[in-house]
């Protein structure tokens, strides 16, 4: 029995909003705004920088071109380029990725599909997940105690290589091990039910089915090595490299520590330079960001 | 789990009252469970099984017969489906699952400390309640058993053959290289079927192979699984009491209540048991009273 104020609430004679239902309205309006302002007041602040960073090296860039890209470092302004660098990222991340993929992808196989559910695991998950948001400099400061001193590799490109792979191990091994674990289960229950065993079932379904995650992943931790100026700049990578680096045992440097080299230069030299490396590091770092969504899409579709 | 008072539900010619009490709180008594006069493929004795602390099965023992499609019944949480997963080992999957008993497969013991269940599972094939093709082409999807277990002969042949089975090569012959997904659900089904065949196994377990189909393709399987009895043990686990009645010979109904999980309450010849069920619950729930 409906009791009066629990009654119906009767005809309308209009259903324009009125009172709580017009300011309950007037709010949901209002946040859609402020959540507006908070994207654009990142967007704005970084459109700032792309637009300051063009202005200055915008012209530099294509200088002579292609000799910005060809020619090594110098004293000289206008005639300095960033050869060795690019080379040196490139052998860097090159080496990195091939060291990274099969630990990283090793270590999430092992701790989704075969390791054991108890409180070792759970801490070493929980370990992983905690190594990720240590600082690069700290890893900067164990390659050069491990692998630069004790092991004796020096400043190398080897050195570089092993330093960034063990930095970007934790974001790499959980990005695999959530992709993994995106996989339907009923695909293991179905490979499984077939008489297949664990690491058949894990080959030939798991695997590829994880596999846009995986290098979705692996691309996004590649392009924050890319970027990474304070390890290497801990295990001794050169400033000012005017060869290139031929094998993983030779001296390097890497684009970010060119345009850290450059700001730091006094006055306005070079500063023409560094605006010009960073706009190439910018575009390299956007295209891997690209091609990681490219691999997303492509495979999505299937 | 699911509570079943009985008591509101007392029907004409239930059985004497006095013996209400104890059929109510004891499994399967030995008299309601039949022994198939056929050879038995799979003996289940005694069997019990826990997840963790949560007992499932509480010791069912059955006999189920050769070359017959044996269907599992009961309302929601009876322990059907664990049972059927236990004949195969899928159990063993999720952690902390523990067993009493034994499943005996042409009189061994697949729960014996030497059995590895790779080798129980590539005899025993199994359809699931989703069907569940992998993302790969239908050729892939049946020959897939067949290549895990080192099979040597001609694998187009073989996958003609249980496509034929499972009477969908008509339907794909043309194009096998298509991706199994992008079949109808029924379809999918029958590819599964047709999947758990590549490995030449001699029974089949479908859990609810057709709660996720239409009407039309429900009949289908229905259909093949009347054709393929005649070269396989099927069991399955079904809610539908129609489709047990049509599709099986012999019929286990289980039932989880107040003080016991996971039991056996009676097991016979489908046609006995939806015509003259011996106890009162059995009764209850193909009458449709509860579940």
């Amino acid at each position: 029995m409906a009791t009066a104020e629990h009654a119906p609430l009767g005809r309308p004679t209009s259903l324009r909003a009125t009172g709580r239902v017009a300011l309950r309205q007037a709010m949901s309006r209002s946040a859609a705004w402020l959540l507006l302002a908070a994207t654009l007041s990142g967007l704005l602040v970084l459109a700032y920088l792309a637009y300051d960073v063009i202005q200055l090296g915008g012209s530099r860039v294509f200088h002579n071109f292609p000799d910005f890209f060809t020619t090594y470092p110098s004293r000289f302004e206008l005639r300095a380029g960033i050869r060795s660098p690019i080379l040196g990222t490139l052998w860097v991340l090159g080496l990195t990725i091939v060291m990274t993929i099969p630990i990283a992808v090793g270590t999430a196989i092992w701790l989704e599909e075969f390791a054991p559910r108890n409180r070792l695991t759970s801490a070493l998950r929980l370990n992983i997940s905690n190594l990720a948001g240590v600082p690069s400099i700290i890893y900067g400061i164990l390659g050069l105690a491990v692998f630069a001193r004790a092991f004796g590799l020096g400043g190398t490109v080897l050195t570089g290589a092993l330093t960034l792979s063990l930095m970007i191990l934790p974001m790499t091994v959980i990005a695999a091990a959530e992709a993994i674990r995106q996989v339907p289960p009923s695909i293991r229950d179905a490979s499984l039910a077939l008489g297949a065993t664990k690491w058949q079932t894990v080959w030939s379904h798991v695997l590829p089915g994880a596999i846009p995650g995986i290098m979705t992943g692996i691309i996004l931790a590649v392009s924050r090595a890319a970027g990474e100026t304070a390890a290497l700049i801990m295990i001794g990578a050169y400033a000012f490299v005017a060869f290139d680096p031929a094998s993983v045992n030779d001296a390097f440097t890497v684009l970010p520590i060119q345009i850290y080299e450059w700001t730091l230069r006094p006055g306005e030299t070079f500063k023409g330079e560094a605006a010009a490396a960073i706009i190439v590091a910018m575009v390299f770092i956007l295209s891997l960001n690209l091609m990681a969504v490219l691999i997303r899409e492509r495979f999505r579709q299937r | 789990m699911v509570n079943i008072d009985l008591r509101p539900f007392q029907t004409a010619n239930r059985s004497p009252a006095g013996d209400t009490f104890e059929a109510e709180h004891w499994p399967a008594r030995p008299e309601n469970v039949t022994r198939p006069v056929e050879p038995t493929a799979i003996a289940v004795d005694n069997l019990s099984l826990w997840y963790g602390t949560k007992q499932a099965l509480t010791t069912v023992s059955l006999e189920i017969p050769i070359n017959k499609v044996t269907a599992l019944i009961g309302p929601s949480g009876c322990g059907k489906s664990t049972l059927l997963r236990s004949i195969n080992r899928m159990n063993d999957l999720i952690a902390g699952v523990r067993t009493t008993g034994t499943v005996r497969y042409h009189g061994l013991d697949i729960y014996a400390k030497e059995v590895d269940p790779v080798e129980v599972r590539r005899r025993i094939g199994m359809v699931f309640q989703k069907p569940n093709p992998f993302p790969k082409s239908i050729y892939d999807n049946v020959a897939f058993g067949a290549r895990v277990n080192g099979y040597r002969g001609d694998m187009g042949k073989l996958v003609e053959d249980c496509l034929r089975r499972a009477a969908l090569w008509e339907e794909v012959k043309d194009d096998l290289g298509k991706s199994g997904l992008a079949l109808s659900g029924g379809q999918q089904q029958r590819l599964c079927i047709a999947r758990a065949m590549a490995n030449q196994p001699d029974v089949i377990l479908m859990d609810e192979p057709c709660s996720a189909l239409d009407p039309i393709a429900t009949l289908k399987i229905e259909d093949l699984m009347r054709e393929l009895v005649q070269d396989y043990t099927i069991i399955i686990v079904t809610h539908n009491m129609q489709q047990a009645a049509r599709v099986s010979d012999y019929t286990a109904f289980m039932l989880t209540d107040a003080t016991t999980t996971g039991q056996l309450i009676e097991y016979g010849r489908t046609e006995e048991m939806f015509t003259n069920p011996r106890d009162r619950r059995t009764e209850d729930y193909i009458s449709g009273r509860f579940g």
